[in-house]
């Protein structure tokens, strides 16, 4: 006969109850949205009475999970950068140089005299005077490579020397490399997200997409222009000694001096030296501010390590000039007038205020290791988010009200309880979407409409199946049972090959395809859960109250 | 104002931006509303469209009709739209391949490979009709092309299922009388979906707004030829290949009314 036990009762509508308690926020968006973000400020900012009445709005006991609005539909500015790592490797080789060659001069008079040589930028070549000294010259080198730290490395060094003839040349290995990108990869992504937290709006999404990409979304921002200029420079700051000064860009600079052209006067070159006295690494506070003449500037401040160089290089260098370069742009070469100490200092130059004020965020959320390629670029206006929402209300109301009658028209009674199971599926997938925080795009509402239209259908193989169960003249409440039982492969079967599609879409789709993905996902689940479970529920309720003695589907 | 698509073109003309394409968008909904979407191609050795070029062409329209405003920009480049392509393949030849072994272990190979021949067949016609009416092919209208691959799914099972049923129930009767036999009595469950999903399709396709529409076409589209292909394509393929029908000597319980409840 038709039973259901009282445990499996409680646990169903205690599962319902759960799911409507965890969707009832979104019926209140606006509301519970700005509390949420009242709690947010409080926690960060301190409390203030219009802080506090905001966070009154919403009681603390209920759920206060939203579902999060994608780009499309709250407008705003979303792009996808690809990383250039490879530039890293170019700092890194050049970077050993010096190591090299006081490794090579400690034994001189075995290798000779060493040169470093002109060299693609991801290579290192010297030369060294004795030939017949490379076995050792080459054992010597070979000593530095470390050995690289990552589980596919295992057993590889990470410098990789060769010799021909006279020259040794230096590479980053393959393992290195992908070490190498890696630590790239995290931490442009580190900065992105300062830099973008710097502009403070509301839940940027940042993710890393594949290998060396990275997918920015700020919803609420005017254009991806604006995300272009803030993340489009990589805000290297150096400190620079100046060599001297020229107006001919074709100037050899000499060896391990660079040619940096000024900022803002035009066709001004400086010869500098190759290898910085401090770098924006060392930075750990810059702030707009204003020099003595009222001009606006950059005030900033060297951690300890940082300071100590700064000092004592301008304790020895007093009465002469050293350039501040920002991505290789000397943006001023002031000339050293004192010992500065205590490790701060201020950047003047010919700036705007806003452009003071930019400097500074992209100081403090430090420099990108690598530039960045923007590989595609969206913005969508508010209003065009608002009409995409309105939109969506719209038709899922008259799909779900269009679905409803039809129900109750094709089956009645019946019709009207795969009605509820219904109206409970949609709001279990809210809930659900609340609980894990996902985030709703346009493709998510149309897979929320979808399952609208497909929730129905589990219900639907069940009815016809008790159909045709009363068919064969057995009871009513054999009829139901067999049709539940019978239904229930094809079921199972039809939902699993549909959600398989749905974790494909999820497992190899991004950005919207994703929102879709789970939309349906979770809809299959929900819909499976309410057709077997709730509508069976609601049937055997009713069933027990009245008795019929036959049934009409 | 209404739309003038041939003054735009006159007016973006002088940029040199090569192939470009400008279309109305209609809504029925909001006639007071005058929305057009201009496309532009790639320009040669940028990665995407740079914001200088939708600059130069939001100042060429502005003399030309002062209250234009650009409420979305969009910006794609060849790198991503070909590995875009690259993932819709993909996508759709793994969900093929998992739904292939997914009704291969619940059902026999035959039914696996008349229902695969049923989602190639969607996925082609919907491809077709993509082409026919000039879509845009973007991510949106893979998840629409899954998602028919999911739905086509859902009815080739539910058809194949009663199939599995009645072979058990009905040992001597032909292949064919079974196929028909279960097609007809799930005929009834197969429109009831059907009209149901595309209820909800169809207020989305008129009421939803005109950034999923050409993705909700693709699914009314899809649903369509999906209930179509499941009825007539899968369980042609399966009279074709024919089915071993000795059920009991692999599993002695079979034929019970309760035999096929073992999932």
């Amino acid at each position: 006969m038709l039973q259901i036990d009282l445990w499996k009762r409680i646990v169903i509508w205690g599962l319902v109850a759960l799911g409507l308690m965890m969707a009832l926020p979104n019926g209140f968006y606006t509301r519970v949205e700005t509390r949420n973000d009242a709690v947010v400020e409080i926690e960060q900012k301190g409390s203030t009475p219009t802080r506090v009445a905001d966070a009154a709005l919403w009681p603390d006991y209920l759920p206060s999970g939203l579902v999060n609005l994608g780009l499309d539909l709250r407008g705003g500015a979303h792009l996808l950068a690809e990383v250039q790592v490879s530039d890293v490797y170019e700092g890194r080789v050049k970077g050993m140089w010096p190591t090299v060659r006081d490794v090579l001069r400690a034994e001189r008079d075995v290798i000779g005299a060493v040169r470093r040589l002109e060299s693609p930028e991801d290579e290192l070549r010297l030369r060294i005077a004795n030939v017949e000294a490379m076995p050792r010259a080459l054992e010597l080198v070979r000593g530095l490579a470390q050995p690289v730290t990552s589980l596919s490395g295992v057993g590889s060094k990470d410098l990789e020397f060769s010799a021909n003839g006279d020259v040794i040349t230096m590479v980053l290995s393959e393992a290195e490399k992908l070490v190498s990108d890696e630590l790239t990869i995290a931490r442009s992504l580190e900065i992105v997200r300062r830099r973008v937290d710097e502009v403070g709006t509301r839940e940027p999404t940042i993710q890393r997409q594949g290998s060396n990409r990275i997918l920015i979304q700020v919803p609420g921002l005017g254009s991806a222009q604006e995300l272009k200029d803030l993340l489009g420079s990589t805000a290297k700051l150096e400190f620079k000694p100046v060599v001297g000064q020229t107006r001919d860009p074709q100037t050899a600079p000499g060896a391990r001096n660079e040619l940096i052209p000024s900022l803002d006067q035009e066709g001004l070159f400086y010869i500098v030296e190759e290898l910085p006295v401090v770098t924006g690494e060392e930075l750990v506070d810059a702030q707009p501010a204003f020099d003595q003449n009222g001009q606006p500037a950059v005030n900033f401040r060297f951690n300890p390590a940082g300071g100590r160089k700064f000092g004592n290089y301008t304790a020895d260098n007093i009465g002469s000039p050293f350039a501040i370069v920002l991505d290789d742009k000397v943006i001023s070469a002031p000339t050293i007038q004192s010992h500065i100490s205590g490790g701060s200092g201020i950047i003047t130059g010919n700036f705007s205020v806003e452009e003071s004020t930019k400097l500074a965020v992209l100081l403090r959320a430090g420099a990108l290791p690598a530039e960045m390629n923007f590989l595609e670029e969206r913005t969508i206006g508010p209003e065009l988010g608002q009409d995409s929402i309105d939109a969506g209300k719209i038709a899922a109301i008259v799909a779900a009200i269009g679905v409803l009658v039809f129900m109750v028209l094709s089956y009645g009674l019946f019709g009207l309880f795969a009605d509820i199971a219904l109206v409970i599926n949609v709001a279990l997938i809210f809930g659900l979407l609340s609980m894990i925080g996902a985030t709703l795009t346009l493709p998510g509402i149309a897979g929320i409409v979808l399952t609208v239209g497909m929730a129905v259908d589990a219900n639907v193989l069940i009815f016809e199946r008790i159909k045709e169960e009363l068919k064969s003249a057995k009871g009513p409440a054999r009829a139901i049972e067999l049709g539940y039982e019978k239904a229930l492969s094809a079921i199972l079967d039809a939902n699993i090959t549909t959600f398989i599609t749905a974790v494909i879409l999820f497992v190899m789709g991004s950005g919207p395809v994703r929102g879709f993905a789970v939309t349906l996902g979770l809809g299959i689940m929900t819909s499976v859960f309410t057709a077997i479970f709730v509508t069976r529920l609601i049937l055997v309720i009713w069933f027990e109250r009245r008795r019929p003695k036959t049934i009409e589907v | 104002m209404a739309v003038d698509v041939s003054g735009y073109r006159d007016a973006i003309a002088p940029l040199n931006l090569g192939d470009v394409s400008i279309t109305e968008v209609f809504d029925p909904i909001k006639p007071d509303q005058h929305v057009t979407q201009i496309r532009i191609e790639a320009q040669e050795g940028d990665e995407s469209v740079t914001s200088d070029t939708v600059k130069a062409i939001t100042a060429a329209l502005k003399a030309f009709e002062p209250s234009i405003t650009t409420p979305a920009v969009e910006s794609v480049g060849p790198k991503v739209s070909g590995e875009l392509v690259w993932t819709a393949v993909e996508a759709v030849i793994a969900a093929i391949v998992a739904v292939l072994f997914y009704i291969w272990l619940r059902f026999e190979w035959q039914f696996s490979l008349g229902a695969v021949t049923a989602l190639v067949h969607d996925v082609v016609l919907t491809i077709g009709i993509f082409s026919l009416v000039q879509i845009k092919f973007d991510l949106a209208i893979i998840a629409a092309l899954l998602t028919i691959v999911g739905y086509s799914l859902n009815d080739t099972v539910v058809v194949f299922d009663r199939v599995r049923e009645n072979l058990r129930k009905f040992k001597k009767l032909s292949l064919k009388d079974v196929l028909n036999l279960s097609i007809n009595e799930t005929l009834s469950r197969t429109v009831m979906t059907s009209v149901t999903t595309l209820i909800a399709l169809v207020s989305l396709f008129v009421l939803g707004g005109d950034v999923i529409r050409g993705f909700v076409f693709a699914m009314i589209w899809g649903v369509i030829v999906g209930t179509y292909s499941s009825v007539f394509i899968a369980s042609a393929i399966l009279l074709r290949l024919g089915v071993k029908r000795d059920w009991s000597k692999q599993n002695p319980d079979a034929g019970g009314q309760y035999a096929d409840i073992d999932a």
